[in-house]
């Protein structure tokens, strides 16, 4: 338990992909089964817990310190899981000899009862040292917010191989913590598991962005051309009754789209993005947003916003795995098949026609629809392989939109630059003439070279005019500040910002020395944007 | 109350803006601005102030003092030996080691029979570069609070420093840069690593230099030190190196010089990771020189004192378990103290 407890003290404080990678590998490399199975499991979020209510963690400790005292802490802290493992009195008089482990614990909350849950918790509390219990009550609240994603997790296993981490995905649905007979096959001690599951990821192909110079090479006449829709990447696998609507790194959606899940009632695989609307209205981006991130939606969400899905590509049909076939083969069989399903749900995406790369510019420049943010082009001979090979896909996306900002606030960065202002809040003009104010519109903490890096770090320095922690105001007014030119994919209607706009995917694309910040571009310019 | 008639313990030791004062022996203890006479508990600055005329402390606390503001600290200084009793204007003054940092000390005062003992700052966790806390039985203990909340929990300061080599270890690519207060806690995590093995160069911020020289001359080894500066090597010299300096430096350009550094922080107050968090620390290391919770309670349980005067920190869950304990307690309002490592 007491490795499980420090591995998450420093998932939580480190910053890093790499640091993090680091961190879970050399855990899973030194702990033993079953504890490191279930560590996975609790942070991929597949370890089933009966869940323990705030409520009943307070009364716990309350019982055994003064409520008081108990106030002053939570108060100081903030945090009830922390205050609750720091503050536990220890009693010697029920301290257990020994620390359990990760998988002992696991093993008595699992069979605790609704009505023995609170004795078996506060056990466990009493044999643990503050760490560990700081653990175990994360893993009886639900939620261990660590910064470490599934995909995360499932590539430090991977690295332990080291394997694909394409092939821990299409494994995982099949597997069950503690995950023993995964990490036997990456330790070389036996084969790989058996694919027993039905209706299991598979990995998807991805594209490279594809540059000007990649044309030269590239003979029009191998690729075939598709729009590029910026919905949600998703697999829809159904076999033997097991209906599965996967994310392109292979998690479960299913629970937050049921209606688009309802009707995957074939026998087979498709590729393709999830797009709300219908195959003859398609949504925006906007509309989509109302579809992400929710836990449960509501019938009428669902009936305002149905979700389809438009097919890219046939990975499987009946019990025959089309992977291997070139990609003309696998395009002309969806083109019957999705003609029997659900016309609501299911589209294809059609092929775009084009003679030459010139001819597709335009249509790459000036797409038909909103939602569309470039083409794809796939060689005809290509198979559907695992990860992003180079060669046989590209994404040409359309050109970044940009506005020219003015810097308004630099947070310290984090690593390498933790002693560099590097994260930058920026703003554009509103307000009526003469009476001009910033308004922030985004944040964005890469883009620039390290040379450019200093250069903005010693402009934060020497215009500081007010600190906030690790966070510093920087003078920006009509006459004095800095014009970043940024780039960004698109804009959000946004209700937490104070512009109203939320920026996906911004990015420094110019530093603007040169230019007054009263040229810097109005709001009205972004609100212009919106759909 | 079985104190003489004529004798309160406010008569003996009171607040005074300038810090805590003696009225029958016209001395203060650790004030904030320049006064006739004054007794320091020890060399942190915001306890040992120049400009007094008359500084009486301990030999290291005077040498400290001496390092910081030069030797004209104060008009004349005197020399308190540990467990001396010496008088002033009928007082009766002793110093006792605290245990804090090197020549910290509690000062006793005696007078017509009542026993006040100020702690100044104190912890009870084995320290290999100070003298280790002695209990000075008394009517009244004033008591600092710096991490008089249950949530301080220190552990072992070993175990912290062994999951900084295991960082090391782990990270050997990258430097650590571990923040630590110039005086006490620098040299600490110096010696605490030499006890754990560590016999490589330990990199030191200037700010911590003549400090750390001054403890190797006291007989604390504390092993090879070497000036953190590029002019040294390259910034490849520093991959898997321990660097120490004052935390505030590591916001600073000075630390850019290192690869990829861990930024890493010894403090009590690392216990909270959102205090972590806040401050970018990656690797926090739970070394305090303040008693948690734990040793603050048991303290003054052993002192035998029946009445507890709680001061800088958080006073009122102290007080409130003195309450709880049937002791007689109040928060002593003292200005001007900082926090460790703010």
């Amino acid at each position: 338990m007491n490795r499980f407890a420090e591995l998450l003290d420093r998932l939580v404080l480190t910053p890093s992909r790499n640091g993090k990678l680091k961190l879970l590998t050399d855990y899973f490399r030194s702990v033993e089964d079953p504890d490191r199975g279930y560590a996975l499991a609790a942070i991929t979020g597949d370890l089933s817990i009966a869940a323990v209510k705030p409520a009943m963690l307070r009364a716990l400790v309350t019982e055994r310190m003064d409520p008081v005292l108990f106030g002053y802490s939570y108060d100081y802290v903030g945090d009830l899981a922390e205050t609750v493992s720091l503050v536990w009195p220890a009693d010697p008089a029920t301290r257990a000899n020994h620390v359990p482990t990760l998988g002992e614990v696991v093993a008595k909350l699992q069979a605790a009862s609704r009505s023995d849950a609170r004795q078996v918790l506060a056990r466990l509390l009493d044999s643990a040292g503050i760490s560990a219990r700081f653990a175990i009550i994360k893993l009886v609240t639900g939620g261990l917010r660590i910064g470490v994603s599934a995909r995360l997790a499932k590539q430090a296993v991977a690295d332990l191989g080291p394997v694909d981490v394409s092939e821990i995905e299409e494994l995982w649905h099949g597997l069950t913590p503690p995950y023993s007979e995964l990490f036997a096959w990456l330790e070389g001690k036996t084969g790989k598991p058996e694919r027993a599951a039905k209706a299991l990821f598979r990995p998807v192909m991805l594209a490279h962005p594809a540059e000007d110079k990649d044309f030269e090479k590239l003979d029009p006449a191998d690729y075939a051309a598709e729009w590029k829709w910026d919905g949600i990447r998703v697999q829809a696998a159904s076999e033997g009754g097991v209906r599965r609507l996967y994310s392109r790194t292979g998690e479960d959606v299913a629970g937050a789209f049921p209606d688009l899940t309802g009707a995957i009632d074939f026998e087979a695989v498709l590729d393709g993005e999830l797009l709300v609307g219908s195959p003859s209205a398609t949504g925006t981006f906007s509309d989509l947003q109302q579809r992400l991130n929710r836990k449960s939606v509501s019938p009428k969400i669902q009936a305002q916003y149905p979700a389809f899905m438009r097919c890219y590509d046939l990975l499987q049909i009946g019990g025959e795995d089309l992977r291997a076939l070139p990609f003309r083969e696998r395009r002309a069989r969806p083109e019957d098949f999705i003609k029997t399903l659900d016309p609501a749900r299911f589209d294809l995406s059609p092929l775009v026609a084009f003679t030459g790369w010139a001819k597709l510019e335009a249509g790459r420049s000036n797409p038909p629809h909103p939602i569309i943010e470039g083409v794809m082009l796939k060689r005809w001979d290509s198979p559907y392989v695992a990860g992003r090979p180079k060669g046989p896909w590209f994404k040409w996306k359309r050109d970044p939109h940009t506005v020219d900002a003015v810097l308004m606030y630099a947070q310290r960065g984090h690593g390498k630059r933790s002693s560099f202002y590097s994260d930058y809040t920026f703003g554009v003009w509103s307000g009526p003439e003469g009476a001009e104010e910033l308004v922030p519109v985004g944040k964005a903490y890469f883009g620039f070279t390290d040379e450019e890096l200093k250069q903005i770090d010693k402009y934060v320095r020497d215009n500081t005019i007010e600190r906030f922690g690790p966070v510093r105001s920087v003078r920006a007014d009509r006459t004095a500040g800095l014009v970043l030119e940024v780039a960004f994919e698109g804009l959000n209607r946004s209700t937490r910002h104070k512009s109203g706009v939320a920026m996906r995917f911004p990015r420094i694309s110019r530093l603007r020395w040169d230019k007054p910040t009263a040229e810097a571009d109005r709001i009205e310019t972004l609100q212009a944007l919106l759909d | 109350m079985t104190y003489p008639e004529r004798m309160r313990p406010s008569d003996l030791l009171c607040s005074r803006p300038q810090g805590l004062y003696c009225p029958p022996g016209d001395f203060f203890i650790d004030p904030v601005s320049p006064v006739d006479r004054a007794l320091i508990t020890h060399g942190h600055s915001d306890h040992a102030r120049s400009g007094h005329r008359s500084v009486l402390a301990t030999r290291e606390t005077l040498d400290i003092m001496a390092l910081r503001y030069g030797e004209d600290f104060a008009g004349t200084t005197q020399a308190a030996r540990l467990g001396e009793t010496i008088t002033l204007n009928g007082v009766s003054i002793s110093f006792h080691p605290a245990g804090h940092v090197l020549g910290s000390a509690q000062i006793a005062v005696r007078y017509n029979g009542l026993t006040i003992v100020a702690s100044g700052d104190y912890k009870r966790q084995a320290d290999p570069t100070c003298a280790a806390f002695e209990v000075v039985p008394c009517d009244v203990f004033i008591t600092e609070a710096t991490f008089a909340l249950p949530v301080f929990r220190h552990p072992p300061a070993e175990d912290e420093i062994a999951k900084l080599l295991r960082s090391v270890e782990q990270f050997p690519e990258r430097s650590h840069l571990v923040g630590a207060y110039a005086l006490g806690k620098a040299q600490r995590v110096m010696r605490l690593l030499r006890d754990a093995g560590y016999d490589r160069p330990i990199y030191i911020h200037g700010a911590m230099a003549k400090i750390s020289d001054y403890y190797q001359s006291q007989g604390i080894d504390l092993g090879q030190l070497e000036p953190a500066t590029v002019e040294t090597g390259t910034k490849a010299d520093f991959a898997g190196a321990v660097v120490i300096g004052p935390p505030s430096t590591f916001a600073d350009r000075w630390a850019r010089r290192f690869p990829d550094p861990v930024s890493s922080f010894a403090s009590g107050w690392m216990r909270i990771r959102q205090r972590a968090k806040q401050g970018g620390v990656e690797l926090p290391l739970i070394i305090s020189d303040h008693g948690d919770w734990d040793e603050l309670a048991e303290t003054i349980k052993e002192t035998g004192a029946r009445e507890i005067w709680v001061t800088h920190g958080r006073e009122e869950a102290l007080v409130r378990w003195c309450e709880l304990e049937g002791l007689t307690a109040k928060p002593l309002h003292l200005i001007g103290y900082e926090d460790e490592g703010q």
